[in-house]
């Protein structure tokens, strides 16, 4: 594992990447694999193909802009991202992350953070560690929305709600 | 008491509170949910069946079909297919199939009324704040979180107002206003927070156009967009069905004068001229003296943002007796069943299909990018829909400009961008 996780990559974007480049309109009707194929293809060709699981989104303001619709996240989680670190993220995307046991992480300063640097990602501890070792301090998730990503989203998360408070 | 804006008074009385305060988070009850089909049943029926739990008020939840609406592939056909099935199944009392966009359909159904905490499955929400509502947008997964419990938490917002002062110019409508703000603000203006939207030229707007304030409320990133009710909302939800006892206190649902707001814009009305936004961002917005003369190949007049019965009215005051130029298309998706028999009643339709526009279903069509129908490499498109992000319409070098119907007619006519205040008819 720790060979692994040290292979783990950034992949930098810029500011407003929308829903729609994530989750393109026309492959909604196909089952999630198949649209995680063409996540990111209009703003970067090739990176559904390359990313590996463990490897981090950085991106700038407002990521995730534009639709409700989950498969965004969905196919992130899909290819293995490990978690988006961005300078601020668009309200109803960062739900949806959540939703979906997706970390989302605010980051105000990206200076060093660059595209292809080996990192990784400790959501619970809102750190990301560089391959020189430096830690990049992150504004941590609030504790009720990290419990639903740690049980892997809401559905889960649910899951045990209900089965612990039955109705 | 503290003084208060509109939706924390809103929210308040989801969470049975008094009162809330901006920035604490709270659990609101649920009054109403709704979907559509693409984000409805096909994605929330398989995860009530992991929780083993049922709708937790089929009385409460409202679907609409007009994401995969006509079905033109069996993937489509399977999703309406299965939309009506569970429907029918969950015992959903309202299902309004092929009758139109949503968030048009479900103030015109009598759904919303004013004070209600709602929910919707799709980003453009917000739309139901034009009738005093706090309606916010949410993925799949929520939903069918929401439809377990009827409940969902949320952060509550701070207020940005946005005051429109004196009258809007002929020809102006409230499309120009959201690109405006998206230009001056940017799609991140709205901090997703509330944006309520008032003073007197906001007002003197038709319920359809306060919709579209509130529509475009997503683009800007605000949570929720809200205006307050008045005789407008009363007499358009009477129309619409609404008994009157709902509406006795819908007056009361209004910001207290001395309430908090994060911000507090004005503006002057006759001051804005007709706006477009480049392509690939509702935040490229400019007057339209700065753009027009760019060659277009096709108009299109669609989606819950601009194709509503009033959307089509503007279109045809710019068209009436006009010709769309040679090599021009004009698309015309009416955004329900409701508002085209209207307009074709009043004879606004036949003014749009006379000048050469071709009439679509009524239904996301092109706007939502899902069905056959995408425009094509390098194609340049003038349109009335929300949002113009690269590839969302087409193929990733189709450009698109967002303008009001007004300007996607008179840029039809010209075949390039062009100002609707010179066709302007009263």
């Amino acid at each position: 594992m720790a060979e692994s996780a040290a292979r783990n990559r950034i992949w930098r974007f810029g500011d407003g990447i929308d829903t729609d480049a994530m989750a393109p309109g026309q492959y909604m009707k196909l089952p999630i694999e198949q649209i995680a194929e063409h996540c990111m293809e209009v703003v970067r060709p090739g990176f559904a193909a390359a990313v590996r699981p463990g490897d981090v989104v950085v991106a700038g303001a407002n990521f995730g802009i534009g639709s409700s619709r989950e498969q965004a996240p969905q196919a992130l989680v899909t290819l293995g991202v490990a978690g988006v670190v961005a300078a601020s993220f668009a309200g109803l995307f960062y739900r949806n992350a959540i939703n979906l046991g997706l970390p989302v992480l605010v980051c105000r300063d990206l200076e060093g953070l660059e595209d292809g640097a080996v990192a990784s990602l400790d959501a619970a501890a809102a750190r990301l560690t560089l391959e020189n070792g430096v830690a990049v301090e992150l504004e941590p998730m609030p504790r009720f929305l990290l419990d639903i990503v740690e049980a892997g989203g809401l559905i889960p998360h649910l899951k045990e709600t209900l089965r612990r408070q039955p109705q | 008491m503290p003084a208060q804006t509109l939706a924390e008074k809103l929210i308040a009385r989801a969470a049975g509170r008094a009162h809330v305060t901006a920035g604490e988070t709270v659990v609101g009850k649920v009054d109403l949910a709704m979907s559509h089909d693409s984000s409805g049943p096909r994605r929330v029926a398989p995860m009530l069946d992991e929780l083993q739990v049922p709708v937790w008020d089929p009385s409460r939840y409202v679907i609409v079909t007009d994401h995969y609406v006509p079905a033109e592939t069996p993937e489509a056909q399977a999703i309406l297919q299965f939309t009506r099935d569970w429907s029918k199944q969950a015992g959903i009392a309202s299902l309004h199939d092929e009758e139109g966009i949503c968030h048009v359909v479900l103030p015109q159904k009598g759904h919303l009324k004013p004070g209600m905490f709602v929910v919707g499955g799709d980003s453009h929400s917000p739309t139901g704040g034009a009738f005093g509502c706090y309606m916010f947008g949410i993925g799949a997964t929520e939903m069918a979180g929401v439809l377990a419990t009827g409940r969902i938490w949320l952060n509550v917002p701070h207020t940005i107002l946005m005051e429109w002062d004196g009258r809007f110019q002929p020809a102006v409508s409230a499309k120009d206003v959201m690109l405006f703000l998206c230009g001056r603000f940017g799609m991140d203006g709205g901090k997703y927070q509330a944006v309520e939207y008032g003073g007197e030229a906001v007002r003197s707007l038709s319920m359809q156009e306060r919709m579209t304030l509130c529509n475009m409320t997503a683009e800007l990133g605000g949570q929720a967009g809200l205006v307050a009710p008045d005789q407008v909302t009363i007499d358009y939800l009477l129309q619409a069905g609404v008994r009157p006892e709902e509406l006795e206190s819908a007056r009361s649902w209004s910001s207290d004068a001395q309430a908090h707001f994060l911000e507090h814009h004005r503006f002057d009305a006759a001051e804005l001229t007709p706006q477009v936004a480049a392509p690939h961002s509702p935040a490229n917005a400019a007057p339209i003296a700065d753009l027009q003369g760019q060659p277009i190949d096709i108009a299109y007049i669609g989606a819950c943002t601009g194709a509503k019965l009033d959307d089509l009215r503007m279109a045809a005051r710019v068209l009436r007796g006009q010709r769309i130029a040679k090599g021009m298309r004009l698309m015309v998706a009416p955004a329900s069943r409701d508002d085209q028999e209207a307009a074709r009643k009043e004879g606004s339709l036949d003014i749009l299909l006379q000048a050469g526009g071709e009439l679509l279903p009524n239904a996301c069509g092109t706007c939502a990018g899902y069905g056959k129908f995408r425009f094509a490499e390098d194609t340049r498109v003038v349109s009335s829909t929300a949002r113009n992000f690269k590839g969302r319409m087409g193929a990733a070098s189709s450009r698109v400009w967002l303008a009001s119907p007004a300007t996607v007619a008179a840029s039809a006519i010209e075949g390039r961008l062009a100002d609707p205040r010179n066709y302007w008819r009263g």
